[in-house]
């Protein structure tokens, strides 16, 4: 989930097309003879449909005969239309933007553009994003088949009057995991609200701490599973302490129980994606404005939450394709560009050059006036990669189902792990 | 141009037979090549490797298909069953009364089958809300009923979130969509009994509940055919319900909402696997005609 999926209103069901043709034209040079006009089509979800239509008088400077054409659809759509697109070889953008999730997905296929070679050189902008998010897209072949927009550093956000209530400061919560439960019995003792919307964020948080770099979260290096490691034990135990001291609000995330868990004060905390306090803020709930602070994950955890990335299709016109790229390149490495759509649209940069901007440095007014950037740059910049699988997403959810049996009825962890660890053998290779 | 007469049906015809060999014939003969196929769509057509049946053994020892197969027959079940046995009373109900009122009595019972799905999964989602739905609202002011109280659960309900209650969630909401268009069909299926008959039952003495069983339901039976082949088909492919109630149409915890239709969607675009969403479609299409052509046999042999 990144700052352009959230179902609700962040999410504009609308199908758009956004044709700039007309400044291009007015700007174009008033030569005898009207230059060949070309267009160049860019696929893209909410938010990034805005993010791409502000760089237009930037891209006009540079190209003024080549005007976007920017196709925007709700994230599944538009994910499941360029799944359609690549495998039937036509009505593909030139350019598209990849939620995280799905660049891994799309990666195990040939259907991208490998950006190491010469007439793209990404090879040479290595150095200016954060070092997760180019791994994020290198697959198993060494490819680099996406460029980074943005990313989603994980953080804590926490309601400080509530831990004043319960006279806990933020060390006490963020020093350890079981500091972190802890705290939370002391808070629900004395606020009544729960620790955390739900104990699966535990798990999600824990399970990719401690990844050994070149490892996946569920499959290790030689298609191995990792699901029966101690890791996961960790996990699944601490989500069930959590669970067994009713710390939790059973609740999942972009639900109308979620967003009123908030704006009622009855959820403590949530780690997420730095974007998240910029959706409390616009949306959830912006009438606890000035209640939320920002902090790392406990015990020194760093995760990545979702992200975007632009990718070109294999099978695109080849006659686009240096425009396509220089359009990415644009959009992914021009720092006024990527800040204006931090500032705009809390699209946290994968360009690491942009970390140096004052902007960082300003409070955030729904935050307390922290100057909580700092810590999410921070973040930013300590996050290892992960590898990924083509069977991630089924993990994911054999390891949520399992939880679940563990938390409502019971199950015990080791068996809960060893009968994932079987479907997932079965699925490695597929 | 002249149309010879002998060909002239044909070129009439031909428009439809464009568009279905386009949208029909096609996708269902490419869909066929796709379950021997292993394929990474987003690779391209060339991608495409003959599997041979690898698919369908695949699927066979798929927990999570027998599993969604066995919900949707569950949900098949729970929700059109009810359907049927609320509906044919109503009917009855709305034929023999309400006089001039009948037709917006039916146009209220037949509202839920027209309203967009997008304004049912809000409604219901609110209705299920664990803590702020109306559901569990009423529950918990019905615990301290007397005697009533005793039996409704002392916990709130998480009805989307408890793999107990996905099913009964999904199955209510099936009901409520559908029984209107049932009272619809059923009451095409009154009108069509000759009212002489009930007279002359009535003559003979016949009371309301023999005139029920003797004529009005053997008079319904082509129409409860129809009906419950309908309810049959539809069971079977049950996919816009549990898609829109449970997070993210993924079938909610422990798969409990997943049926067989929502699966195939998300082997295919969740999971990328194209062949085996394919060979689970065709294996599915084998279930629904298998149980369609045994609901004819069951009718057939009561009659």
């Amino acid at each position: 989930m990144t700052l352009s999926t959230c179902p609700s209103s962040a999410i504009d069901h609308r199908r758009r097309r956004l044709a700039v043709a007309l400044p291009a034209l007015l700007a174009a040079p008033s030569v005898g003879r009207a230059q060949p006009r070309r267009t160049l089509t860019v696929a893209v979800f909410p938010a990034i449909d805005e993010i791409v239509a502000a760089a237009v008088p930037a891209w006009q400077a540079l190209h003024p005969e080549v005007e976007l054409k920017i196709i925007s659809r709700r994230a599944s759509d538009h994910h499941t239309a360029v799944t359609t697109a690549l495998s039937s070889a036509s009505n593909l953008p030139d350019l598209f933007a990849l939620e995280a999730d799905y660049v891994g997905r799309f990666a195990f296929g040939r259907g991208l553009e490998d950006l190491r070679q010469p007439q793209f050189g990404i090879e040479t902008l290595r150095s200016r994003f954060v070092p997760y998010a180019m791994e994020q897209a290198t697959n198993v072949r060494g490819e680099v088949v996406a460029v980074p927009s943005d990313i989603g550093p994980g953080t804590l956000l926490y309601r400080a009057d509530l831990l004043a209530k319960a006279g806990i400061a933020e060390a006490d919560l963020i020093g350890s995991w079981d500091g972190f439960v802890a705290a939370g019995r002391r808070i629900k003792g004395a606020t009544g609200a729960y620790l955390v919307a739900h104990a699966r964020d535990m798990k999600d948080i824990l399970i990719r701490a401690g990844v050994t770099p070149g490892d996946g979260i569920y499959f290790g290096r030689g298609n191995t599973v990792s699901v029966a490691s101690p890791r996961f034990v960790r996990a699944f135990t601490l989500a069930r302490d959590v669970r067994a001291a009713k710390l939790d609000a059973r609740v999942s995330p972009w639900t109308s129980d979620w967003s009123e868990g908030f704006r009622r004060g009855a959820i403590t905390t949530q780690m997420m994606g730095a974007w998240l306090a910029g959706h409390l803020n616009n949306w959830l709930a912006p009438t606890t404005r000035g209640k939320w602070r920002a902090a790392q994950l406990p015990e020194g955890a760093y995760a990545a939450y979702g992200g975007t990335f632009f990718a070109l299709p294999r099978a695109g016109n080849a006659a686009n394709k240096p425009l396509a790229w220089a359009l990415a390149r644009l959009l992914t490495t021009d720092r006024a560009l990527q800040l204006a759509a931090f500032r705009r649209h809390d699209a946290f940069p994968a360009l690491a050059e942009t970390y140096t901007d004052p902007f960082f440095e300003q409070p955030i007014p729904f935050l307390g006036g922290q100057a909580a950037r700092t810590v999410w740059r921070s973040a930013a910049q300590r996050i290892g990669a992960v590898a990924v699988h083509r069977q991630d997403r089924f993990a994911e959810e054999v390891i949520n189902t399992e939880l679940d049996k563990v938390l409502l009825r019971g199950k015990d962890i080791p068996s809960a792990l060893a009968d994932a660890a079987q479907l997932l053998r079965r699925r490695a290779d597929r | 141009m002249r149309v010879s007469s002998r060909s002239a049906p044909y070129v009439l015809l031909l428009p439809f037979l464009l568009l279905f060999a386009v949208f029909g014939l096609f996708p269902l003969l490419f869909s066929l090549y796709l379950a021997f196929q292993q394929w990474e769509p987003t690779s391209g057509l060339e991608a495409m490797q003959w599997v041979g049946l690898d698919n369908f053994a695949f699927a066979i020892f798929d927990a999570w298909f027998w599993k969604s197969l066995g919900n949707t027959l569950w949900l098949a079940v729970a929700g059109g069953v009810p359907q049927h046995l609320v509906a044919i009373p109503v009917a009855c109900l709305l034929h023999s009364s309400f006089g001039r009122l009948r037709n917006l009595m039916l146009g209220a019972w037949f509202v839920p089958y027209i309203t967009s799905t997008v304004a049912v999964s809000i409604v219901f989602t609110l209705l299920y809300s664990p803590d702020y739905g109306l559901i569990n609202s009423v529950l918990g002011a019905m615990r301290d009923w007397p005697l009533i109280g005793a039996l409704v659960p002392q916990d709130r309900i998480d009805w989307l979130g408890d793999p107990t209650y996905i099913p009964p969630a999904i199955a209510a909401l099936v009901f409520w969509r559908f029984v209107g268009f049932n009272i619809v069909l059923y009451l095409a299926g009154l009108q069509a009994i000759p009212r002489d008959l009930y007279e002359a039952a009535q003559i003979d003495g016949a009371t309301p509940l023999q005139r029920f069983f003797h004529i009005t339901l053997p008079g319904l039976r082509p129409m409860m055919v129809f009906g419950v082949t309908l309810s049959v088909v539809g069971g079977l492919q049950l996919f816009e319900e549990p898609f829109i109630l449970t997070p993210d149409g993924r079938g909610g915890s422990d798969q409990a909402g997943l049926t067989a239709a929502v699966y195939v969607y998300r082997m295919a675009f969740d999971f990328n696997d194209f062949g085996a969403a394919s060979a689970m479609a065709w294996m599915l299409f084998v279930a629904v005609a298998s149980l369609t052509w045994l609901t004819h046999r069951m009718f057939r042999s009561a009659r």
